[in-house]
C-alpha cells in the first residue's frame, strides 16, 4: 500500500501552488529602492588584445551613473577557482587569473570589457553601445588538439601552453594497463566527443547588489544553487568582505543544473558597485547573454580501449580524454574531467585495471563546467558505448556481456580508488527486462518495417557517485571547500516546526520532501513543518545543491538535527510525566511511557521547552532547536539499467524514440512522485543531448548555436511516455534515511541508451554503422547511412 | 529594443501614408521583426502596425472561385478557415511554429518578409497565387526574388493573397530540430494544366519551383512518378542544421511525400 505521508509518500509538491500561480518570488522580483541597472559590454570577438577602452561618450550619456572597466577592477581579486588539480607528474594545473572585467585581453566572446550603470536598464544598454573599446585582434583557438600543437596562439599570455593539466589516473597503473590491452583477447576501441551543451535554465541568471552604509552589510540577490558558497568565494576571494558583513540570498531560483552553482562576475560586480554607488545595482541576463556567458557542459573528445579476455571478461580499460576547460577556469571546472570521471571509470563492472589520461585544455570558448551529472555522464556514456561495440564485435548479447562483469560483491573496491558500499545491478537489469517489454520487440519491429521505418534497441547500466564526501578526502584530491551539509531544526512554542537548511532546492521539490522526513520522525502532520533556504542570514553554513546530493548530505543533517531536538524532547516528557528518560516512547506526535497509559503530546513538550514553568532548569536550557552539520563517510552509489527502443527514417535520418524505459536503485525513497519526476527531467535532458542540443562555435570562435533558432532543446513532443521504475532498493549503508539521490541519474544513463539504439537499429537495417557522434541529428543519421 | 514611434491605422490609405515617413516600416504580426527589434538589430523611426485594418483581414472566395486572404489574416484564422476549401493551405498553416505564433503571425508578414525557411511561400508559389498589394498584382512567379527579396517596392504592402484552389495537393515539411521552421519544405498543387511544385528551405536563392518534379507530376502524379529524380546540392544551403546534399536529398523525399499525400 502506498504510504500517505511521510517518508514514503507520494505527497503534491507544496512549492508548485506558488510556482503555477505565479506568486513564486525569484531574483528578478526583487526591486530595491533607489535601484539602478548595470548592462555589461561584451567581447564581440573571441580573442585580442584591449589596448584601450574609451568611455567618455558613454558617461555624457543621459541617467548614466558610472562607466567601470577593468581598471577598476585592478586592485580587486579575481574569480577564484574551488578546486586544485594536480598533474601526472605532480605539478599543479596551470592556473589562470580570471579578472570581473577584462584587463588586457578579450578571451571569449561574450568576456565582459565594461558595464554601465544606469537609471534605467535602456539608459544603461545605450550607454553601451557608446564605448570605444580597441581590440586588436588575435588568431582564435577553438580546437582542442589544435590548441595544444606546437605554437598555438596562448589563450592566456602568462601561461607555459594551453594544457591546463595532463592527468593521470591511476598514474601506478599505466604500464600495467598498457600491458593488459597488449596481450588481451580481444581489444574494442571507440573514438568520441561529447558534445558541449548549454544548460538553458528557464530562469536566466539575475544578480543584485545591495550596501547599507548605516550598518557597513553588503547584500547579494542572485540566482544560485548555493548561497555560502558564494558568500565565501567572492566575501573572501574577490572583494574582501568578511562574512558577517555579507548575505547572500538565493530565493526561488528556476533550475540551475549545475550552471548556478559557480561564482560568476556579475555577481561580484553588482556587490561591488552597489557599495561604490551607494545604490543598488540590478543585472537580469537576457538569454543571449546566458548563452554566451553561463557556463556551459561536457565537451569531451575521448579514445577508449576495452580490453577483454578469452572468455569476454573485462580485463583493462584505458582513455584518453581532451576535455575543453573554455577560456578561464569556472569554479569547479578542474574537477568534472578528472575526479568526478575517472573515478566512476569502472561503472558497474569487475574490470581490475583501469588508466584514465585526461588533458584539460583552454580555448577561446565560454568556460566549461559542471552540468547535470558532471564527469558521471561523460564516463557512463563512453564505457557504456564501448562495451555495445564490443558485444558487437564479438557477437554476444549486449545485456549478458554487462551481466557476465557485473559487481555482485559489495562492498567493492574499484580500482579507480573508491568503494561501492551496496547495489544489485541484476536485480535492476531483471527489471528493466520485465518493464520494457523485452519479449515484445520482435512483434515491433516487425511493424516498423512495415511502414518503412528501421527499429532498433538500446541497453545500458550506470553507476553515479553522489554526495561527494568526506571532506577530508575532498580536501586530498584538491578541493578548496568542504562538502558537509547542515540543518536547523528549530521547533516553535506551539509544536510547529521550521528547518533551516543549507541545501538549496530550484527545482527539485525539497520543501515537500524534506518536511515529510521530519514529520514521520516525530509523527506529525507534514504541514507543521517549513523548510527555509537560500538566505545566509538565517540558515547554517551550507554547501548548497548539485551533485545529487540534497536527500544524501542535507536530508542527513536534518535527520541529525531532529535526532537531537527528539532527544531534548524525550527528557522534557520525562519530566512532565515524571518518568525515566530511558522509558519515553515517541510515536505519531505522542511522548508515553513504556508499559504506561501515560502520554504527553507533542504540543504539550514544545510549548513547556518555551513556557518552561514545570521544567527540568537545572539539567537542560529552554527551548528546543537543534543543529547539525553531517559530514558523509564515503560517496553514495545510484545505479540502474535504461532500455529505450527507436524507429529511424531511412529516408530522412530521423530518430524517434518510441518507448523509453529505466530502472533505479536510489536506496530508500522519500517521495516516489518527486523522484519519478526528476528522473524524467533527467531522462528529457538526456535524450536532448543525445538527440538535439549542440555548441557549436566557428573556426574565429563565434557561437552559431547562439539561440534557440539553432540550439535545439528537446521539447515535449520529442519525448515517449517513459517507464520509471525505482522499485529495486539497496539501501545506503552509510547514512541514516539510506538514500543514495536521483537528481542526475536520468541525464547519466540516458545518452548512451539512446545511441546504442540508433546504431542497432541501422546495423538491423544492414547499414555498417558503428558510431555516430551525438547529437544524433536527421542530418549526422543519413550522412552515417550514406557509408 | 530603441525607441520607436507606434501608428495603427484603420484603414489601407492610412498605412500606405503612415509608411512614406522616414524610417518607417510596416509590422504584421511582428514574429520576425519583434525579435530583430528587441536585440536591436533594426532601428526603425516608426512602426506601422497593420493589424487594426479591417479589410486586410479574412477569407472570401472571388468570382474566380479563388480564396483570398487579407494580409493582416493571422495563420490560426487561416487554418480554422480555410480548412474546408483548400485543406493543404489550412494544414500548412496549422502547422507554423505554434500557437502563440499562429495567433499572432500573418500570411502578409511572412510573405513580405521571405524568410527561406518560411511556409507560406511554398504555399503561394505552388499555387500560383496572387499577391495583391495596395498599388498593384503581382504572380507568385514574380513575386520571390531571393532570400528576404520580394518584388515589393518601399512602403508596399500586402493587402491580400489570392489563391487558385488546385484539385489536390500536400505540404510536406521536415522540420530543423531547433527552430522548427522547414529544413526543407515541398509544397505540390495538382490543377487542369499541370502540377506545380514549390520547395522552401533548402535553397540559397529562397523559394523555387522543381520543374522537372513538375513534368513527371503533370505526366503521372504519384510519387512513383518521382523516383530517381534528384536536386543537386549545389546551391543550397549548407549550415550546422545539415548540408547543401542533405537538403537536396530531403527536398526529393518530401516532394515524394507531398505528392503521396495529395494523390
Amino acid at each position: 500500500m502506498p504510504k500517505d505521508s511521510g517518508i514514503g509518500a507520494s505527497s503534491k509538491r507544496r512549492e508548485d501552488v506558488r510556482f503555477l500561480t505565479g506568486t513564486g518570488n525569484y531574483t528578478d522580483d526583487i526591486n530595491l529602492n533607489g535601484q539602478a541597472y548595470v548592462h555589461f559590454l561584451r567581447s564581440d570577438v573571441a580573442h585580442g588584445r584591449l589596448t584601450s577602452v574609451d568611455t567618455s561618450a558613454a558617461e555624457a550619456m543621459p541617467g548614466v551613473l558610472r562607466v567601470f572597466t577593468g581598471a577598476d577592477f585592478a586592485q580587486v581579486g579575481g574569480l577564484p577557482c574551488g578546486w586544485q588539480v594536480t598533474d601526472r607528474h605532480g605539478q599543479p594545473m596551470q592556473e589562470p587569473a580570471h579578472p570581473v572585467l577584462a584587463q588586457d585581453k578579450v578571451r571569449h566572446v561574450g568576456d565582459p570589457i565594461a558595464a554601465v550603470v544606469a537609471e534605467t536598464r535602456e539608459q544603461a544598454r545605450d550607454a553601451a553601445e557608446a564605448i570605444v573599446p580597441e581590440i586588436e585582434d588575435l588568431p582564435a583557438v577553438v580546437d582542442m588538439k589544435a590548441a595544444l600543437e606546437e605554437g598555438a596562439p596562448k589563450v592566456h599570455d602568462d601561461l607555459d601552453s594551453n594544457l591546463c593539466y595532463d592527468w593521470g589516473f591511476v598514474e601506478e597503473n599505466r604500464d600495467a594497463v598498457a600491458e593488459a590491452i597488449e596481450t588481451a583477447a580481444h581489444v574494442t576501441r571507440l573514438e568520441l566527443v561529447n558534445n558541449r551543451l548549454v544548460a538553458n535554465a528557464m530562469e536566466p541568471r539575475v544578480a543584485v547588489g545591495d550596501y547599507s552604509r548605516a550598518t557597513g552589510e553588503s547584500t547579494l540577490y542572485t540566482t544560485s544553487q548555493n548561497p555560502h558558497v558564494i558568500r565565501l568565494l567572492m566575501g573572501a576571494f574577490v572583494l574582501g568582505i568578511p562574512e558577517h558583513k555579507l548575505r547572500v540570498v538565493s530565493p526561488d531560483v528556476g533550475g540551475g543544473f549545475g550552471s548556478k552553482i559557480f561564482h560568476y562576475a556579475e555577481e561580484a560586480f553588482c556587490t561591488f558597485a552597489a557599495k561604490a554607488l551607494n545604490r543598488p545595482v540590478k543585472w537580469t541576463a537576457t538569454r543571449a547573454e546566458a548563452f554566451l556567458s553561463d557556463a556551459q557542459g561536457r565537451d569531451h573528445v575521448t579514445t577508449i580501449e576495452l580490453a577483454l579476455d578469452a572468455d569476454n571478461n573485462f580485463t583493462a580499460i584505458r582513455t584518453e580524454t581532451h576535455a575543453n576547460m573554455g577560456a578561464y577556469l569556472s569554479t569547479f571546472a578542474p574537477s568534472v574531467p578528472t575526479w568526478l570521471h575517472g573515478t566512476l571509470m569502472a561503472g558497474n563492472y569487475r574490470t581490475p585495471l583501469i588508466y584514465v589520461n585526461v588533458k584539460a585544455v583552454f580555448t577561446n570558448t565560454v568556460p566549461v563546467d559542471a552540468y547535470r551529472g558532471a564527469g558521471r555522464p561523460e564516463a557512463t556514456y563512453q564505457l557504456e558505448r564501448v562495451i555495445d561495440k564490443a558485444a558487437r564485435e564479438l557477437g554476444v548479447d549486449p545485456i549478458a556481456l554487462r551481466r557476465q562483469n557485473f559487481v555482485t560483491e559489495f562492498p567493492y573496491e574499484t580500482p579507480v580508488a573508491v568503494a561501492y558500499d551496496t547495489g544489485d545491478y541484476n536485480a535492476t537489469m531483471d527489471k528493466l527486462e520485465e518493464i520494457a517489454d523485452f519479449d515484445g520487440f520482435a512483434a515491433r519491429r516487425a511493424e516498423s518495417e512495415a511502414k518503412g521505418l528501421l527499429r532498433g534497441r538500446g541497453v545500458n547500466c550506470y553507476i553515479e557517485a553522489c554526495g561527494i564526501a568526506p571532506s577530508n578526502l575532498v580536501g586530498q584530491l584538491g578541493a578548496r571547500a568542504g562538502l558537509y551539509e547542515s540543518a536547523t531544526v528549530r521547533v516553535n512554542a506551539t509544536g510547529g516546526i521550521t528547518v533551516m537548511t543549507g541545501s538549496h532546492s530550484h527545482g527539485q521539490g525539497h520543501e515537500t520532501s524534506f518536511a515529510q522526513v521530519v514529520a514521520d520522525m516525530i509523527g506529525i502532520d507534514a504541514d507543521m513543518v517549513e523548510i527555509e533556504h537560500g538566505d545566509t542570514a538565517n540558515t547554517p553554513m551550507g554547501m548548497g545543491t548539485y551533485g545529487s546530493r540534497s536527500i544524501a548530505v542535507g536530508g542527513s543533517a536534518m535527520v541529525r538535527a531532529a535526532e537531537k531536538v527528539i532527544a531534548k524532547a524525550k527528557k522534557i516528557a520525562a519530566h512532565l510525566m515524571e518518568a525515566s528518560e530511558d522509558d519515553i516512547e515517541l510515536k505519531d506526535g505522542q511522548f508515553s511511557v513504556a508499559g504506561t497509559d501515560k502520554s504527553v503530546a507533542w504540543g504539550d513538550v514544545t510549548l513547556a521547552a518555551y513556557v518552561p514553568h514545570n521544567y527540568p532548569l537545572d539539567e537542560i536550557e529552554p527551548g528546543l532547536e537543534e543543529t547539525a552539520f553531517y559530514d558523509p563517510a564515503n560517496f553514495t552509489y545510484p545505479a540502474g539499467a535504461y532500455a529505450c527502443e527507436v524507429e529511424v527514417d531511412p529516408e530522412t535520418g530521423k530518430v524517434t524514440i518510441d518507448r523509453f524505459a529505466a530502472t533505479d536503485d536510489f536506496g530508500n525513497v522519500i517521495n516516489p512522485m518527486i523522484v519519478s519526476g526528476q528522473v524524467h527531467g533527467g531522462l528529457a535532458q538526456g535524450i536532448g543531448q543525445a538527440l538535439l542540443e549542440n555548441t557549436v562555435y566557428d573556426e574565429s570562435g563565434q557561437l552559431l548555436s547562439a539561440s534557440y533558432m539553432d540550439y535545439a532543446m528537446p521539447r515535449a513532443d520529442d519525448m515517449p511516455f517513459f517507464a520509471v521504475d525505482h522499485s529495486c532498493q539497496t539501501p545506503c549503508t552509510h547514512n541514516p534515511l539510506g538514500v543514495k539521490g536521483c537528481g542526475e541519474a536520468g541525464a547519466i544513463g540516458s545518452p548512451p541508451t539512446v545511441v546504442n539504439a540508433v546504431v542497432d537499429a541501422l546495423q538491423r537495417g544492414g547499414h555498417d554503422v558503428t558510431h555516430i557522434d551525438m547529437p544524433l541529428t536527421p542530418a549526422r543519421v543519413w550522412q552515417a547511412m550514406q557509408g | 529594443m530603441y525607441a520607436f514611434d507606434f501608428e495603427r491605422p484603420t484603414t489601407i490609405d492610412a498605412a500606405v501614408k503612415a509608411l512614406q515617413s522616414e524610417e518607417a516600416q510596416a509590422l504584421g504580426g511582428g514574429q520576425t521583426l519583434i525579435p530583430t527589434l528587441k536585440q536591436r538589430l533594426a532601428m526603425p523611426a516608426t512602426l506601422v502596425s497593420l493589424t487594426a485594418i479591417k479589410e486586410m483581414q479574412g477569407i472570401c472566395e472571388d468570382d474566380q472561385g479563388r480564396l483570398c486572404i487579407g494580409g493582416a489574416t493571422t495563420h490560426a484564422q487561416v487554418a480554422r478557415e480555410a480548412a474546408g476549401r483548400y485543406p493543404a493551405l489550412a494544414d500548412l498553416a496549422a502547422n507554423v511554429g505554434d500557437p502563440a505564433v499562429r495567433n499572432r503571425g500573418t500570411i502578409g508578414g511572412s510573405l513580405a518578409n521571405n524568410d527561406p525557411s518560411a511556409c507560406y511561400p511554398a504555399a503561394a508559389l505552388a499555387s500560383g497565387a496572387t499577391i495583391v498589394t495596395n498599388d498593384r498584382e503581382i504572380a507568385a512567379d514574380d513575386y520571390f526574388q531571393g532570400m528576404f527579396t520580394t518584388a515589393l517596392e518601399e512602403g508596399e504592402i500586402i493587402i491580400e493573397v489570392r489563391f487558385p484552389v488546385p484539385q489536390a495537393a500536400a505540404y510536406a515539411k521536415f522540420e530543423q530540430p531547433a527552430s522548427r521552421f522547414a529544413l526543407v519544405g515541398a509544397f505540390v498543387a495538382r490543377f487542369d494544366d499541370g502540377v506545380r511544385v514549390a520547395i522552401t528551405g533548402a535553397s540559397e536563392e529562397g523559394v523555387f519551383r522543381w520543374s522537372v518534379a513538375e513534368d513527371a507530376l503533370t505526366a503521372d502524379f504519384s510519387a512513383g512518378a518521382l523516383e530517381g529524380l534528384r536536386l543537386s546540392g549545389e546551391g543550397m544551403i549548407s549550415d550546422l542544421h545539415g548540408s547543401g546534399d542533405y537538403r537536396a536529398h530531403l527536398a526529393g523525399v518530401m516532394t515524394r511525400r507531398a505528392a503521396a499525400a495529395g494523390g
